[in-house]
């Protein structure tokens, strides 16, 4: 960038340079292309010959783009269930309305159609602004790298969520971590009346720098997690410390637990999905058609937002996931470009043929 | 011969076409004729205070002791510096113009940074970022472009103040004698004091105002060079007091000169000085005839003494520097108001969103129970302090980068206008040169050009063209039988050892002739211009050099040299020239020398054989009333003289006349009486001398040509196609302008012009209609009617007495004493008031009047003005047209005209500097203009107008994200990028294309500029950058950041990824609008780029992958490990990138987002092409043409008489000086070095 902003001097000092070198004797200016700005140079016209075309191949392209962008979009199966529980009928209106911990509810659903190829589980919020500036800051990234010092100082970002009451650090500190999502599911396929668990797989659902690099414990030689974290004390909204999010497995605790690194994610709009589960075991490329009961852990309070939480099943594709708008998008816009081609094709015949007379 | 009868007749009500109208610097006492007083006592007692006043204001405060360094130190002269520091009042004789040192660089400069109000507004925003409840951006992201960006100014500065530095000190430390310890010792400049005695040597410069004492000139003659003062090129002579002169000629006596000097406080008009030197308990008046002024060069004098003045601040020459009034281009009024309007839209936009906010948080934010801010503040307050994190956050839309960028681009313009070898002079290997690096667009806006004559239109070089002699004609191509012939070698000259390499001749006819004495005629002709002048002549080993009052007479006599009648010496009253080779000398009895009134000069001269003989030239008007009944030839002659005005050349007749003896000794008495005559002595001598000057006799006449610089003509008309007034603006004569006016085709033959009289008729006509129709129709909208009918083009030529008779310019003077007088009561003082106000609505009236039928003309010639007039004419038009102007001369009379005008070009090479240091653009050669302004003007407007257009878009497209994501982000002031890429924006992603674009681009290149003159119309209407054009940015940019933020908004409202993650996360969604962003603004910029370079090609496709691999870098996990807080975007781009779903959604927001611009730019092509799209169309047809043939542009003379009624453009000769015999050395065979060149530079006499 400087060099940009020099280029005039520095041109200007190594023609001077020049001519101490040659010994110049006059003040004859150098020619050169670049100082007689005769540089050669191509200037496109944006002539008939190049912009119908354009139009038109833009246009087919679009369109072709589209039509592939829907089919694709088409073929993803994908399965939303509310359990907000905000009806009167609702299976969790009881766990909504009474906020008792771990309440627990079931939802049921009927897949008509048997899903092919790997299905993952997400969660899903609706109305709940993780974008909020305040929000969106309040988190202390050298804490979630694991660096000891801020271990037990953490981040003035992470006010009001930085200290509890009496002045311990809080780790992970910051909003976003203290509203970390804790509904947690289980799912049963009813293989004729008998429930058969859908077996759920949570590694791997995070992405692989954040899990491998953004977020890591502090390390201490020769201490397991709960040492290390002595000293500091839960997220106030939290009922697990850290170091204990995931008693099945002791790797996926602390900073790298997945779910929370999904959680620490934060989604750009206020509705938002993220990913819970891969459907695992037998079910993994395969889900039948039939009844299937999701059993809730219900803790996460959205009501009052008000907000709405959900599961989603759905296959991925190359384009990932459910998603009708781009594809429309670029039907919409190949149309538009190949309409657009034809009024420039006519308003050029026209005007073309009057310059004609003119001449 | 209308018009001489009425030159002849002047009348004493109107004003005077010969005068200059009052000198530049009258002061307002000088101005003031006597108002009539009034009985009433208390007035008389008031003007007796005022005059009591004045004188003591005036008096000589200014002591100068000789010799006497103690002086200055004495308590008197102390003055309060700061504090209770006293210093003593005058001004060592260093100089200082750079305006910091090693240690106040950094805070001086930094505060003077922080004055413009761009650079203060970023330190704002700098501080509101550090407020933690305000912050919504870290600090980084306004603190390294600022850093950059005051960065590249201090450099600059620096750059700048060191060159100052450098110079300050060559000036200081330049060596001249002083007298130190009674001797003369070798100081340095900055080290000389008032009060000491120097000596100069020839060829120095004079390092401070000095009172001449002596030198080694007979009288104490010294002879200066003014030319870095006023421009002019002749030299002036200064002569020392007669006390001085006698008694102060060695060393010794220098030493122990010391008289005291009293004289007025230094001030800065170069004309004028008073004072008064006592010594040895005399006094003696000393004025501006005794003074060398620093700045002027000692010629033609070996050593000089002089006793410093004034020193160093207070030397005239740098009292009159320093007022240079700082331009500014129109584009730079119109930025500045834009970047107001875009602050105030900016206020708008937060403050709205700032509601918004408030209301977000009264209805979700405060259910929002994941959302604490750690306080209780309310939803109002909240939103309050939102209204700072959007200022902060939107602060991008006000460019930063884009006041240092706009100087970037003018540097590099400046360059390429240094650069370009088409303004080269090779002759006097000048470039041309770009003084401010400020203006360059304004070059494409030019309406009105304010050209001067002398030196800039004309090269100030008389030749001899051609002559009549005894009603034959001379001066054609001729071979020696008198045939006419296309082609002809010059005549060769090399027989007469005299003759001089340079003077070219075609009429073989002529010299053979004289070589063999066809006809008595022609020796007389030439024996005449080689007696009849005050040409003073030195022999400078073995070669002679003349030195001429005015560069006319210096032809002719040099003309009568090279063919054989050499003027070879003259003493007192003696004059010798060589007549084909045989030598004679002849007594000269009388001289009787030019003046404005005569225009005429005579010898009378004793032949060798006691004839008495009077020769005469002068005007043929005042010649031919002159001549004997008998005299032969007069009807052939005038035909001559009409065909030589016709070809635009200055003519002379010449004529004789033989005196009796005793006719000779009546008229000598009477001239030795009216010589000595006390009473209006010079009326009494012009009386003697009309009575010996009558019954001549016609010899012929001569044809001095002015010459025009090269290609004048040219230039003129082509600028005239691009609908650039020209008007010549000169201290020259009526006709000698008139004639210039023809010859460089700006006055045709179908031109009617209009006179000074004319002008005031027609607007008196004007004023009284106005005031008949102001009775009947009030109020009624005015109707603008023209003042000439008909399709005759019109001209205006009118003089500068006139100009003020017309626009009551004195007027003004004489309402200052008005003011004096105490009015006797409220109602006398209203009606005072009533009438001054009045009167200056009939003036602005009168003057617009004016402007409006100037405007009419073709052509306006304004003669006879003084500087002071030059500028009032273009501040006339800057005021009632609003046009954008242009001046351009040479002299220092032009200073004013060019401070004054948006543009002032001055044209170097010359000797004289005044007008190129007080220029914006200097250059050698006039015909220069036609590429400055239709090649770097009108590039250098379009480039930075689409510089302006595109900057001003992308800002848009890029701030207005951060706009439509406050609706979606609960108005929190959340950004729509990373900070990383706010940063670097501006400074790394999108600024060298656009930059380069303000360089390099060319629509058309500049041979068709140049070709079709009509191109540079769009410029002087303002035509591609005005509030219309920064609206359609604004739009264009609010589309783009539309489709940039809701395209992939649509794009993740339900997304996930392929591997089934979820990739709608926010900073997924960062890298994709940033990304999108990215390849639309820089594709965008290389849609308006129409000069495609490897340059450009290689910024744009750089842009972007710089952008690419700048954000890998950041989202990379080293960067993360290093610095975890500030770089939190790790693995982003690779996770983000790797999904084909993110890149369709780039690529359609980037289609959507120029498709449409291609298609409207296409049918703006074909419905509504511009001027530069038609030539664009056919370019390779004319590029094709312009290869085959280069037409030359032919000139067409006139068809019906034009006179050229003058005689010499200057005043009286050398006569006084001669006959006085104060120049004749002493010792008359020293030998004398070279001191000009006839032709080139003459010496002038101060007529005073």
């Amino acid at each position: 960038m400087l060099i940009v902003f020099f280029l005039p001097h520095l041109l200007y000092f190594s023609s001077y340079w020049s001519k101490i070198l040659k010994m110049k004797k006059d003040n004859k200016p150098d020619n050169t292309a670049f100082t007689q700005q005769r540089l050669p140079a191509w200037q496109p016209v944006l002539s008939v010959g190049i912009v119908l075309p354009l139009f038109f191949i833009i246009g087919l392209a679009f369109i072709g783009i589209g039509i592939g962008l829907l089919i694709t979009s088409n073929n993803i199966q994908e399965f939303e269930e509310e359990y907000t529980g905000i009806g009167d009928n609702s299976n969790c209106y009881i766990c909504a309305n009474n906020a008792t911990a771990n309440c627990k509810c079931t939802l049921n659903f009927t897949i008509a159609q048997p899903i092919q190829g790997s299905v993952f589980m997400y969660y899903g919020l609706t109305n709940y602004y993780q974008n909020h500036q305040k929000y969106l800051s309040s988190r202390d990234d050298q804490q979630l790298a694991g660096e000891t010092y801020y271990l037990k100082n953490p981040s003035q970002s992470c006010k009001p969520y930085q200290m509890d009451i009496n002045n311990n650090p809080i780790a992970p500190c910051g909003s976003i971590a203290n509203s970390f999502f804790n509904d947690a599911f289980a799912l049963y396929y009813n293989n004729q009346g008998f429930l058969d668990e859908v077996k759920l797989d949570g590694s791997a659902i995070a992405w692989w720098t954040d899990h491998n690099v953004k977020f890591s414990n502090p390390s201490q030689t020769g201490s397991n997690l709960s040492q290390i974290f002595e000293g500091t004390v839960k997220p106030i909204n939290w009922s697990k410390p850290v170091y204990n999010l995931d008693v099945n497995n002791p790797d996926n605790n602390g900073f790298i637990n997945e779910d929370f690194l999904v959680w620490m994610r934060t989604a750009a709009l206020p509705d938002f999905r993220k990913l819970y589960r891969r459907i695992s075991g037998n079910y993994s490329s395969f889900m039948p058609s039939g009844n299937y009961t999701l059993e809730i852990t219900y803790n996460y309070p959205v009501k009052d937002l008000p907000g709405k939480k959900k599961v989603i099943f759905s296959t991925v594709s190359w384009m990932g996931g459910k998603n009708q708008f781009l594809g429309i998008a670029y039907l919409v816009f190949g149309s538009l470009c190949f309409v657009m081609g034809f009024i420039l094709l006519i308003v050029y015949a026209k005007y073309q043929n009057v310059e004609d007379n003119d001449d | 011969m209308e018009l001489n009868s009425r030159l002849g007749s002047v009348d004493s009500l109107d004003p005077n076409d010969e005068d200059m109208p009052y000198s530049d610097d009258e002061t307002e006492d000088e101005l003031e004729s006597p108002l009539p007083r009034t009985d009433d006592e208390q007035n008389r007692i008031n003007q007796e205070t005022e005059d009591n006043q004045v004188p003591s204001k005036k008096d000589g405060t200014w002591k100068v002791k000789a010799n006497d360094r103690h002086f200055l130190e004495l308590p008197e002269f102390k003055k309060k510096h700061h504090f209770c520091f006293k210093k003593s009042k005058y001004a060592g004789n260093a100089i200082k113009t750079y305006k910091y040192n090693a240690l106040t660089f950094l805070p001086l400069n930094l505060l003077e940074q922080f004055k413009r109000a761009a650079n203060a507004y970023f330190l704002a925003l700098l501080i509101l970022q550090v407020i933690p409840q305000i912050s919504t951006l870290p600090w980084y992201t306004t603190l390294v472009p600022l850093i950059l960006v005051l960065g590249i100014t201090a450099v600059k500065d620096l750059v700048d103040d060191i060159a100052r530095h450098k110079m300050d000190n060559e000036i200081n430390n330049r060596k001249c004698d002083v007298i130190q310890n009674e001797k003369f010792t070798e100081s340095k400049w900055m080290n000389i004091k008032v009060g000491d005695v120097v000596r100069l040597k020839k060829n120095d410069f004079i390092p401070a105002d000095l009172l001449l004492l002596s030198s080694t000139e007979p009288n104490s003659l010294c002879y200066v060079e003014t030319a870095e003062l006023d421009g002019e090129t002749n030299l002036k002579f200064k002569m020392a007091l007669k006390v001085t002169d006698e008694h102060l000629q060695q060393e010794s006596q220098l030493a122990k000169f010391d008289a005291l000097l009293e004289c007025e406080e230094p001030n800065n008009r170069l004309d004028k000085f008073t004072g008064t030197m006592m010594w040895r308990n005399q006094s003696f008046p000393v004025d501006m005839n005794n003074i060398l002024l620093r700045g002027c060069k000692i010629r033609n004098t070996d050593i000089c003494h002089g006793l410093v003045i004034y020193a160093g601040a207070d030397t005239k020459i740098m009292r009159n520097g320093g007022k240079t009034r700082f331009k500014r281009t129109n584009i730079d009024y119109l930025m500045n108001y834009m970047v107001y309007t875009i602050f105030g839209l900016l206020i708008l936009i937060s403050a709205g969103l700032a509601i918004g906010n408030a209301f977000w948080q009264e209805q979700i934010g405060t259910n929002a129970w994941y959302l604490n801010y750690g306080n209780d503040y309310t939803p109002s307050y909240q939103g309050f302090l939102t209204f700072w994190g959007y200022i902060i956050i939107l602060n991008t839309m006000v460019p930063i980068s884009l006041y240092v960028s706009v100087e970037v681009i003018r540097l590099g313009q400046s360059h390429f206008i240094n650069w370009d070898l088409q303004m080269y002079y090779a002759e006097k290997d000048t470039p041309a040169k770009a003084r401010t690096t400020t203006l360059n667009e304004q070059l494409g806006q030019i309406e009105y050009i304010f050209s001067d004559k002398t030196g800039t239109l004309t090269q100030n070089i008389m030749a001899f063209k051609k002559c009549n002699i005894n009603g034959k004609t001379y001066g054609g191509h001729c071979r020696e039988d008198g045939a006419t012939v296309d082609r002809i070698h010059p005549v060769d000259f090399s027989w007469n050892r005299y003759s001089e390499g340079n003077f070219k001749f075609y009429d073989h006819c002529l010299h053979h002739s004289i070589k063999y004495e066809k006809e008595p005629e022609i020796w007389e002709f030439f024996k005449l211009l080689a007696l009849c002048h005050t040409v003073m002549v030195e022999h400078n080993e073995e070669e002679l050099v003349y030195q001429a009052a005015s560069p006319d007479e210096g032809a002719l006599v040099s003309a009568a040299r090279n063919f054989g009648f050499v003027f070879l010496a003259r003493t007192q009253d003696t004059i010798t020239i060589n007549e084909m080779g045989s030598v004679n000398t002849y007594e000269v009895l009388a001289m009787l020398d030019f003046n404005s009134d005569r225009k005429r000069m005579s010898v009378i001269l004793r032949y060798p054989d006691g004839k008495i003989r009077l020769y005469c030239k002068g005007a043929d008007t005042v010649i031919y009333e002159r001549l004997h009944p008998d005299a032969k030839n007069i009807k052939d002659t005038q035909e001559a003289l009409d065909v030589f005005a016709n070809e635009t050349l200055r003519t002379l007749c010449l004529c004789y006349k033989d005196i009796g003896e005793e006719e000779y000794e009546i008229w000598d008495r009477k001239h030795k009486a009216a010589s000595i005559s006390m009473a209006d002595r010079e009326a009494a001598l012009d009386k003697v001398y009309e009575e010996i000057e009558k019954n001549l006799f016609l010899i012929g006449a001569t044809a001095i040509e002015d010459k025009l610089q090269d290609g004048v003509p040219e230039t003129i008309a082509k600028l005239a196609r691009a609908e650039i007034k020209i008007w010549v603006l000169t201290g020259d004569k009526k006709e000698t302008a008139e004639n210039i006016g023809y010859s460089c085709q700006l006055l045709d033959d179908d031109t009617e012009i209009h006179y000074g009289e004319k002008v005031k008729e027609l607007l008196n006509i004007r004023q009284e209609n106005r005031r008949n129709m102001e009775v009947v129709t009030t109020g009624k909208q005015k109707r603008y009617d023209p003042f000439f009918s008909g399709n005759k083009k019109n001209a205006l030529i009118i003089t500068g007495s006139w100009l003020n008779d017309i626009l009551h310019e004195k007027k003004k003077k004489k309402k200052k004493k008005l003011r004096l007088r105490r009015p006797k009561s409220k109602e006398e003082e209203f009606s005072q008031q009533e009438a001054k106000y009045k009167e200056d609505l009939i003036k602005e009236q009168l003057q617009s009047d004016f402007v409006d039928m100037a405007c009419e003309c073709s052509a306006v010639v304004c003669c006879r003005v003084t500087p002071k007039q030059k500028a009032m004419v273009v501040n006339l038009v800057k005021k009632y047209k609003k046009a954008v102007t242009l001046a351009i001369g040479d002299g220092a009379n032009d200073v004013n005209m060019i401070k004054t005008a948006d543009i002032g070009v001055g044209i170097s090479g010359q000797e004289g500097m005044q007008a190129v240091m007080s220029s914006d653009y200097a250059f050698a050669q006039f015909r220069f203009l036609e590429r400055l302004l239709l090649v770097h003007g009108r590039w250098s407007y379009i480039r930075m107008c689409k510089f302006l257009r595109y900057f001003f878009y992308k800002n848009f497209a890029f701030t207005l994200v951060h706009f439509w994501y406050s609706f979606f982000s609960g108005f929190s002031a959340q950004t729509a990028y990373e900070n990383w890429f706010i940063t670097l924006y501006n400074v790394l992603y999108s600024s060298l294309p656009v930059l380069l674009v303000g360089l390099l681009d060319q629509d058309v290149n500049d041979k068709l500029s140049l070709r079709f003159p009509r191109l540079y119309l769009p410029g002087q209407k303002g035509l591609l950058f005005n509030y219309t054009n920064f609206f359609i940015s604004l739009f264009h940019g609010i589309f783009t950041s539309l489709i940039i933020f809701f395209i992939p908004y649509g794009a993740f409202l339900q997304t996930m990824g392929q591997d089934g993650e979820a990739p709608s996360d926010y900073q997924s969604f960062a890298v994709t609008t940033a990304s999108a962003l990215i390849i639309t603004v820089n594709l965008q910029i290389s849609l308006d780029t129409s000069y495609w370079t490897f340059i450009n090609a290689f910024s744009v496709f750089g842009s972007i992958a710089v952008y690419f691999g700048i954000m890998f870098d950041i989202h990379s996990a080293g960067i993360h490990v290093l610095f975890p807080s500030a770089f939190t975007f790790t693995g982003v781009a690779p996770n983000a990138l790797r999904q084909p779903y993110l890149w369709l959604t780039i690529i359609l927001t980037t289609g959507i987002c120029l498709m449409p611009v291609i298609a409207l730019k296409f049918l703006y092509k074909i419905i509504k092409p511009s001027e530069g799209d038609k030539v664009l169309k056919n370019r390779k047809k004319y590029e094709k043409e312009e290869a085959l043939t280069r037409r030359p542009v032919s000139l067409r003379r006139g068809g019906t008489a034009r006179r050229s009624a003058y005689a010499f453009s200057h005043g009286k000769g050398y006569a006084d000086l001669i006959v006085s015999g104060q120049s004749i050395r002493r010792k008359p065979h020293a030998p004398r070095p070279a001191v000009s060149r006839v032709g080139e530079s003459s010496l002038a006499t101060q007529t005073s």
